[in-house]
């Protein structure tokens, strides 16, 4: 116990901590919250509901789910292949692959979205190309995946590498001795066993694809009711001094927030015993 | 089933290198690999098992050349060091899992698969205990549910590696022991790997001494300690 009474520290110190924590907490997280919330309901929930229905908002929030649920799929698929890979194999350039999936997160989105305008633009390497074959990226719904695939590549497997790494190949070795085939020990062994940080990556990866503003911005070309997504419809609302309308769209993309958070604490509270008994 | 390996060879690998290793196990036998750790023994059983792929040479069951056969194909039972238990799966489950992925044709009824599961705890000693959870079972048990499983196919030969070692010494001489009888009772050709030579010597009929990924000497433990063949295996048995 000599260890636990070289830890005791004052009962003043101890509140002070705590107060700091939850002062920083209110201030840098909730209050931010609820000054979207009020100010997207303060001219009545009529207004909202009118603000949130309008043409432009209703397709900026369609074209959100579409490219949402284009990516994350994706990039859940990308994650386990790549954290299988990784964890499961040996092989050569592991290092740099591991260090090349983390990319998306130190480049800034406006450069990761430039790079497609580079790429598939009218002046870009494959634009004439496209333009001769009438195919339309950038501007346009493909543009919007591919920057948004680009942004949220990491969530997944970075959530997954760790995990994978740490269970080792006993488990996937042992289902093989026994007979299973390939197929059969991904969707038996490995998927169970990965299932709970799986969906945590798949949550942080929603949440991301659905908010993204930066890459999106610049591969958009900003076209109302077409290519504007949620966050880029924010903008626009919030250019045109429409605040209550910017507002109530920006507590759809919060309420996505609080949603993600939820699920995630009802899934772990739901599972609690058989996550602390993985602990073991 | 009688397992001939005939120089074999593995340099490059996550497990230590072996060298132009030759042995022949009968129908039967209970063999110990023993060695120090980097001496390869792990590596020879793995390969017999299918998880590593020889460079050089041949592994026979029978009259069977297995040397590119999947572990799958090999009808081979194994036992890990830290038990490999399945954890979403109940104890009863986690016995199962060999007959439930078979193809459909050969696959067992339902109710064959439970009175299986039966027999296996039974012969494990542990019945009752199927729908437990392995992270509700001690050391020794989830061992016993390792070793279950693993021979719920009947398997005609079953590798082992290091079994006991994540155990405590009084777990260690019970599991050994039925072993030993569950061994004999199936007629099962048997080999585990260890480190351990008291160990090795007490149970095995035969024990393979590796070192450096080479067999210094393979024999019944009474000539081995009334003539070792080399240094090193004075050395190791000191």
């Amino acid at each position: 116990m000599a260890a636990a009474r070289g830890l005791r520290e004052p009962a003043a110190a101890k509140a002070l901590l705590i107060a700091a924590a939850v002062a920083y907490v209110v201030v840098m997280l909730l209050l931010p919250l609820g000054a979207v919330l009020t100010e997207a309901f303060r001219k009545g929930w009529q207004l909202w509901i009118a603000a949130i229905s309008d043409h432009d908002a209703r397709a900026s929030i369609k074209l959100t789910l579409l490219v949402a649920a284009i990516s994350v799929p994706l990039n859940t698929i990308f994650g386990i292949a790549a954290a299988w890979a990784i964890a499961k194999f040996d092989f050569r350039g592991k290092t740099s692959l591991v260090a090349l999936i983390e990319l998306p997160f130190s480049v800034s989105p406006v450069v990761s979205g430039l790079v497609f305008v580079l790429l598939f633009g009218a002046q870009g390497w494959f634009g004439p190309w496209l333009q001769d074959h009438d195919i339309r990226i950038i501007f346009a719904l493909p543009g919007l995946v591919l920057a948004t695939v680009f942004v949220t590549f990491p969530f997944v497997a970075r959530q997954l590498i760790p995990l994978m790494v740490s269970q080792g190949r006993a488990d996937e070795e042992a289902a093989l001795t026994l007979g299973a085939s390939g197929w059969q020990t991904f969707w038996r062994v490995t998927l169970p066993n990965i299932r709970f940080g799986l969906l945590y990556g798949v949550l942080l990866c929603n949440a991301r694809a659905m908010g993204e503003f930066g890459a999106v911005s610049v591969v958009s070309g900003h076209i109302r009711g077409e290519t504007n997504t949620m966050p880029l419809q924010v903008e626009a609302l919030y250019n045109d001094y429409d605040f209550v309308a910017a507002f109530a769209v920006a507590s759809l993309l919060t309420l996505l927030a609080v949603v993600t958070l939820a699920l995630k604490s009802a899934l772990e509270w739901r599972h609690r015993d058989e996550i602390a008994a993985r602990h073991h | 089933m009688s397992i001939r390996v005939e120089h074999v060879s593995k340099s490059y690998s996550a497990y230590p290198a072996l060298n132009d290793v030759s042995l022949t196990i009968d129908n039967g036998e209970f063999v110990a690999l023993l060695g120090p750790s980097g001496s390869g023994k792990t590596t020879l059983l793995r390969i017999l098992a299918g998880l590593e792929v020889p460079e050089d040479g041949k592994v026979w069951f029978g009259k069977r050349n297995v040397t590119k056969d999947q572990p799958a194909s090999r009808g081979i039972g194994f036992v890990f060091q830290h038990y490999a238990l399945f954890g979403h799966m109940t104890v009863a489950q986690n016995i199962a899992f060999g007959l439930n992925v078979m193809a459909r044709p050969q696959r067992p009824s339902r109710k064959a698969t439970r009175e299986r599961v039966e027999e296996l705890l039974d012969l494990v000693q542990l019945p009752g205990l199927g729908k437990r959870y392995p992270s509700q079972l001690s050391g020794g048990q989830r061992q016993r549910v390792a070793l279950a499983r693993a021979l719920a196919r009947q398997p005609r030969i079953l590798l082992l590696d290091e079994p006991f070692g994540a155990l405590d010494a009084k777990v260690r001489r019970e599991l050994r022991v039925a072993l030993r009888k569950i061994h004999d009772e199936l007629g099962l050709t048997s080999i585990f790997v260890t480190h351990d030579h008291e160990e090795a010597f007490t149970l095995a009929d035969r024990v393979a001494l590796l070192n450096h990924g080479r067999i210094e000497q393979f024999d019944r433990p009474a000539e081995i300690a009334a003539g070792p063949a080399s240094e090193f295996v004075k050395a190791f048995l000191e």
